[in-house]
């Protein structure tokens, strides 16, 4: 939201001052991270970065850390060495207020995790009103623009259990977007949807790579990662096998695992 | 035989009133009932938050224990043993009904702990970290999002634990407080009939739990029906 050239008509100032984009640090810096689950090794030193703007695809066969990875980046798992970066900010420090940086980045999980026992407005101002103390008119309008934008404001004062799945991953979506965050992580965001659904949710996500948000997207839909991402992440066994414009990887992949898991997924 | 049965129920109940010790006992097994499910509420809602706190991130061990500790003391002995301490050894300069009511307190507050936990871990964990994920620290997390659906989903065992509670009171009589167990048997004493007074205290209970319980399955199926 904060620098978008494209659209620089945002509806509200950002509080925090950013500087020009050539200066500003890049949104994530992740050196060498690494994760362990007891004798399990599921990260072995991910070093990368993600720039302001960026749709990074990770891609990858199932075990290849690919979301443990994502979950590393707003600290849902505590990595066991190396360095996240956000915004310049060491989150691996035990000292880094996590709960406040998390509020600069939203994510959005494959099973959705709408909060059961609030309406779908309620679900969208919980961050807004308890953690950012914006007032709860202004939040619900701004809510109900942003419900309107994925067309589900009809369902504003419905629970989550009377949606469908793709309506509750798109609610999940404008959830993360009410915060106003600077990068939203995306953890196999179809996965659990049947396909006219992931139709639904794949057009939401490409409007918002056109609004310029920076997103992280854990996928398997390859259509996706293809079209819409401006880089793309290949993992395997722990480690960023591949990483490169989507040309790079789909239409000349050079390492062997990678052509394999493209033949496999094709 | 009616005859006689009808005599009976003169002696024991209409005589001297003697109606008023079992309205009078009924009076105070709810008091009782009533303050101590207070506590008990109170106390197993700050032992569950402490322990389902400790279960999702590991830390607050040391409150961990001490919750352990008091829950295997608690569940560990009987209740009328507790009671006894508490009026003989502890508090033994106040009011029994005081004592009592502390005591039972602390007793259920050991169960509904471990219900209102139960109620926490049964929230799926991605609740949790949705919370977490949106910016919210780990105890508003608990506060805002899980307690609610937790409660909303004991709340029928909740009002079960109350039920439970009317029985396990009629142990008071242990420290000579006159609830409505205490009663029947003072009427016993007083007519030597042990049948008519005994019946009337069994059925006394019978009779609130009968209509507590419907209560609590209307709640269940109203819940039930809210959760569609």
């Amino acid at each position: 939201m904060q620098e978008t050239p494209v659209k620089p008509a945002s509806t509200k100032p950002s509080l925090t001052l950013v500087p020009p984009a050539d200066a500003a640090p890049p949104i994530f810096e992740i050196d060498g991270l690494v994760k362990h689950f007891g004798a399990l090794c599921v990260l072995d030193g991910v070093s990368t970065r993600v720039d302001r703007g960026e749709v990074v695809a990770v891609i990858g066969p199932s075990g290849s850390g690919k979301s443990t990875f994502l979950r590393c980046l707003n600290r849902l798992e505590t990595p066991t060495g190396g360095r996240v970066r956000f915004n310049g900010v060491d989150l691996t420090d035990p000292k880094c207020d996590i709960a406040r940086q998390r509020q600069r980045m939203g994510m959005v999980f494959q099973g959705f995790h709408l909060f059961d026992h609030l309406d779908v407005l309620r679900n969208l101002t919980l961050g807004p009103v308890r953690l950012q103390h914006r007032p709860r008119a202004e939040a619900e309008a701004e809510a109900m623009a942003a419900l309107e934008r994925v067309g589900l404001a009809d369902r504003a004062r419905a629970f989550p259990a009377q949606l469908s799945g793709g309506q509750k991953q798109r609610v999940a979506i404008v959830r993360a977007m009410c915060m106003n965050p600077e990068v939203i992580l995306f953890d196999e965001p179809t996965s659990a949807l049947d396909p006219v659904m992931v139709g639904e949710v794949l057009s939401v996500m490409r409007d918002l790579a056109r609004r310029r948000m920076t997103m992280i997207v854990v996928t398997h839909e390859m259509a996706f990662a293809r079209e819409v991402a401006t880089r793309v992440l290949f993992m395997e066994g722990g480690r960023v096998a591949a990483e490169g414009s989507p040309a790079e990887i789909f239409e000349r992949p050079e390492r062997e695992c990678l052509r394999s898991f493209l033949r496999r997924v094709a | 035989m009616f005859a006689s049965l009808k005599q009976q129920f003169i002696d024991n109940f209409i005589v001297d009133n003697r109606w008023r010790y079992l309205l009078d006992g009924l009076g105070v097994t709810l008091q009782i009932t009533f303050f101590s499910l207070i506590i008990g509420l109170l106390l197993g809602f700050v032992v569950a938050v402490i322990r389902a706190m400790n279960q999702t991130t590991g830390k607050y061990k040391i409150a961990d224990f001490i919750c352990r500790i008091y829950l295997t003391v608690i569940r560990g002995t009987p209740v009328v043993v507790q009671l006894m301490i508490m009026y003989f050894v502890v508090l033994n300069s106040v009011d029994k009904r005081v004592a009592a009511i502390v005591a039972f307190g602390i007793n259920s507050g050991a169960y509904v702990a471990e219900i209102i936990r139960g109620g926490i871990l049964a929230i799926d964990k991605g609740q949790f970290e949705a919370g977490l994920s949106l910016g919210f620290s780990e105890f508003k997390a608990m506060w805002l999002i899980l307690l609610p659906q937790a409660l909303r989903n004991v709340l029928p065992a909740l009002a079960n634990e109350f039920i439970v509670l009317i029985k396990e009171t009629s142990v008071a009589g242990y420290i000579a407080i006159q609830d409505l167990t205490k009663s029947g048997d003072l009427i016993r004493s007083r007519t030597y009939d042990a049948f008519m007074p005994l019946m009337a205290v069994a059925l006394i209970y019978l009779l609130l739990v009968v209509c507590l319980s419907t209560l609590v399955s209307r709640l269940e199926k109203r819940l039930a029906a809210a959760r569609r």
